[in-house]
């Protein structure tokens, strides 16, 4: 290899964009505030199925209700905006109708801690062939900023003005203890070992979860006193500490640290899926 | 000795003028503008293309899609 | 083939003559048993069960499965179709072919799991937000009620409407002879045309019934529970709105005629007519049959259909009977419907609130209680 040199130019344009064919792309610019983490998300996503040159013909991607709810509709792939915390329900139907497909579910964490728990739980027990994208922004912020089941301890929102008493859930926790095959935590200011996350799990047989940790700018950073995004995003990588360790030691405290990493990457064999489609479809 | 021609593409309708590139970008290539898009947001604007150094941290922290590299050619 | 079982059971049966793809379900009384029939039986013809945590992630299931081109169902009482109302609404906005079996139990709230009821017709209709039409069917016998569940299948795909087949307690678990398909009836989803540059999946023809583009077969559909546009993305375009929600009305609506089909019984010269459905339709057939006999100018009709009711219809059934005497296990539901639609100076009602199926003499005692006269 010789000596180089790197000779850069800039010019404004309207299309063009690595990921274009992943996007509806004359849907965009899309509906999220100035520096919402979700756009992120939906960036590494794309950036993951493009890397592991996966059939956009043969992936189903589900969300729920929220903000992150509006993803599905700029992905270029079969996709659904169902009901609220029922965005599993719905993926585990089409899995088990087309088995083949590689079914992805991304919704935000009141869809899914919240209304929508009891199917997480339930489908991560049995661990059907799904991968799972939790956006966690700490509050309901398409509705204005109500209490999630993610708020950090004293936190105003708008529906806790004195300051929220609730203990936030911790999901890696309670997944880790049902035992999945793929358990992880990211956050959106380290987009490369996102995009390397979700590529692991869409490879995992089973059921793969992958929480975010992501900066909602507009409402919970109002909440917070922080308006600018650069400001939140430093801020988070302050707190954030990249450590692959047990789902038992996988803390996420605001006030303290938050554990990103891989925390569970395990071989449980077949998914359920799998095994209850495994006999064939006898041709009457 | 070669030389690696690459161009930033900025869509600037796209940009909503979060700096999120500008404050991450390690060189200092970038700066939000005086102008405005259709959508009434300062955009990202390249102060200074011969710092680039093409780690793309630009492109993959942007949430909407506003900015990539093209790579030219040698 | 001839079998010698429940009208539970003849509704599995019938979902494997369609060869039913997916099948998810919760337990619960009366209806338990269909879900175990076919986790026994429908793997054997390539289908699937699933027992899911509860009936919300059922009816969500079912929805999932069927956009992914599979044909799918669930079974369900009073208390779990309560649970299904928003997935109600989302098979609804979304035209999502599905058979809902709805075996009615005394109500309300957990009422009484084992015994008969039937006060659940305004809730087939009814129960999720918004102005929509749904069909329902309601079957009097374990052979229609096979029948009926085999046509509910049918009528969803041709519709992309949720069908619900509407079955009791009692009728549940009746044991009586049906006769079973010995071909399977196999029913085809119309498929849009491919089109890579403009897909409007939710474009209907005059038919109001758009093709139904399924996933994984390179449609890059959107399936949206918000109000979409004939592309399937959200709009809040009041002009568009109002188009989308005429239209999931008016397929329904306009076909009424079609949809709708009720059986008559010596109505040629009756003076009076009785209208019931479902099991107690059976005990009010008997009371007609003895009147008849008896020389009483009497009529029976028997909507199998109870939603749509087509008005031309019902009206061309009734005739000019000087009574109409509406018979339910409730106490006014489907009545008030039939008082709207036709002369309801006509119309006697006659309720059943007991949890059991009636003999004919009871029943007959019951009308005369309640003032009901027979005329010649």
């Amino acid at each position: 290899m010789g000596k180089g040199r790197i000779k850069v130019d800039f010019e404004y344009v309207s299309e063009g964009h690595p990921l274009q064919t992943y996007l509806r792309w004359n849907r965009l610019p899309h509906k999220w505030c100035p520096g919402c983490g979700i756009g992120i998300v939906l960036s590494c996503y794309l950036r993951a199925l493009k890397e592991l040159n996966i059939d956009l013909n043969k992936v189903v991607t589900v969300s729920g209700i929220g903000c992150t709810g509006r993803l599905a509709s700029y992905v270029n792939t079969d996709g659904a905006h169902v009901l609220h915390g029922r965005a599993i329900p719905f993926a585990m139907g089409v899995k088990i109708a087309k088995p083949h497909l590689k079914v992805v579910v991304i919704s935000g964490d009141g869809d899914l801690l919240g209304i929508g728990l009891n199917h997480l739980i339930h489908a991560a027990r049995r661990n059907v062939e799904l991968t799972v994208i939790e956006v966690n922004n700490m509050v309901y912020a398409m509705t204005g900023g109500q209490l999630a089941p993610t708020t950090p301890r004293g936190v105003y929102t708008t529906t806790t003005p004195k300051g929220n008493v609730e203990r936030p859930i911790n999901i890696i926790k309670i997944l880790g203890s049902i035992k999945i095959p793929y358990l992880a935590r990211w956050c959106v200011t380290h987009p490369r070992l996102l995009i390397n996350s979700i590529k692991k799990a869409l490879r995992k047989e089973g059921f793969s979860f992958i929480e975010v940790i992501s900066p909602c700018v507009e409402v919970f950073g109002r909440h917070i006193g922080i308006r600018d995004p650069v400001e939140f995003y430093l801020k988070l990588k302050e707190k954030i500490v990249i450590k692959n360790t047990s789902p038992e030691n996988a803390e996420l405290d605001w006030n303290g640290k938050i554990i990103c990493g891989e925390f569970l990457d395990l071989e449980l064999g077949k998914g359920y899926v799998s095994m209850i489609t495994s006999d064939r479809r006898l041709k009457p | 000795m070669y030389v690696m021609r690459a161009r930033i593409c900025i869509i600037k309708d796209f940009c909503k003028g979060c700096g999120l590139c500008v404050a991450f970008c390690s060189r200092g290539v970038l700066v939000l503008g005086e102008e405005v898009n259709k959508k009434g947001y300062r955009y990202v604007k390249v102060k200074d293309a011969s710092k680039c150094i093409l780690c793309r941290v630009c492109e993959y922290i942007c949430p909407d899609f506003a900015i990539y590299i093209k790579v030219l050619g040698r | 083939m001839e079998a010698f079982i429940t009208a539970n059971i003849a509704i599995a049966e019938a979902a494997i003559n369609v060869r039913l793809d997916v099948f998810a379900g919760y337990p619960i009384t009366p209806v338990s048993d269909i879900m175990e029939y076919l986790a026994l039986k429908l793997p054997q013809y390539g289908g699937r069960v699933i027992q899911v945590e509860d009936e919300i992630a059922a009816i969500n299931l079912i929805i999932g499965a069927s956009w992914a081109g599979a044909k799918a169902m669930t079974a369900t009482s009073g208390p779990g179709f309560s649970l299904m109302a928003e997935g109600l609404g989302l098979a609804v906005m979304t035209e999502t072919p599905i058979v809902i079996a709805y075996i009615m139990r005394a109500g309300p709230s957990t009422g009484i799991a084992t015994m008969y009821g039937q006060a659940d017709i305004m809730q087939t209709k009814w129960s999720s937000h918004g102005q929509y039409e749904i069909i329902t069917l309601a079957p009097w016998s374990a052979q229609e009620a096979y029948d009926l569940t085999i046509k509910a299948f049918k009528l969803a795909e041709e519709y992309r409407v949720p069908v619900i087949v509407l079955g009791d307690a009692a009728l549940a678990h009746i044991r009586e002879k049906v006769r079973l398909r010995d071909e399977p009836t196999i029913i085809e989803r119309k498929k849009p045309e491919l089109d890579a540059n403009e897909i409007k999946p939710f474009k209907a023809d005059e038919s109001l019934i758009p093709p139904m583009p399924c996933f994984g077969e390179g449609y890059r559909v959107f399936v949206e529970s918000l109000c979409h546009d004939e592309s399937g993305f959200y709009t809040t375009d009041p002009e568009v709105y109002e188009k989308l929600v005429k239209r999931l009305n008016d397929k329904i609506r306009v076909h009424s005629n079609k949809i709708f089909e009720a059986k008559t019984y010596s109505m040629q010269d009756a003076k009076q007519a009785i209208l019931a459905y479902g099991s107690l339709a059976r005990i009010c057939y008997t009371i007609v049959r003895r009147l008849r006999a008896k020389g009483y100018k009497i009529g029976f009709i028997r909507p199998t259909t109870l939603w749509p009711i087509s008005r031309e219809k019902l009206l061309k059934l009734i005739g000019d009977v000087k009574s109409l005497i509406v018979v339910e296990g409730n106490y006014g539901q489907l009545v008030r419907e039939i008082e709207r639609l036709t002369d309801n100076t006509k119309v006697k009602f006659v309720y059943w609130l007991k949890p059991y199926l009636p003999t004919p003499q009871e029943l007959y005692t019951h009308m005369m209680n309640l003032g009901i006269n027979f005329e010649g």
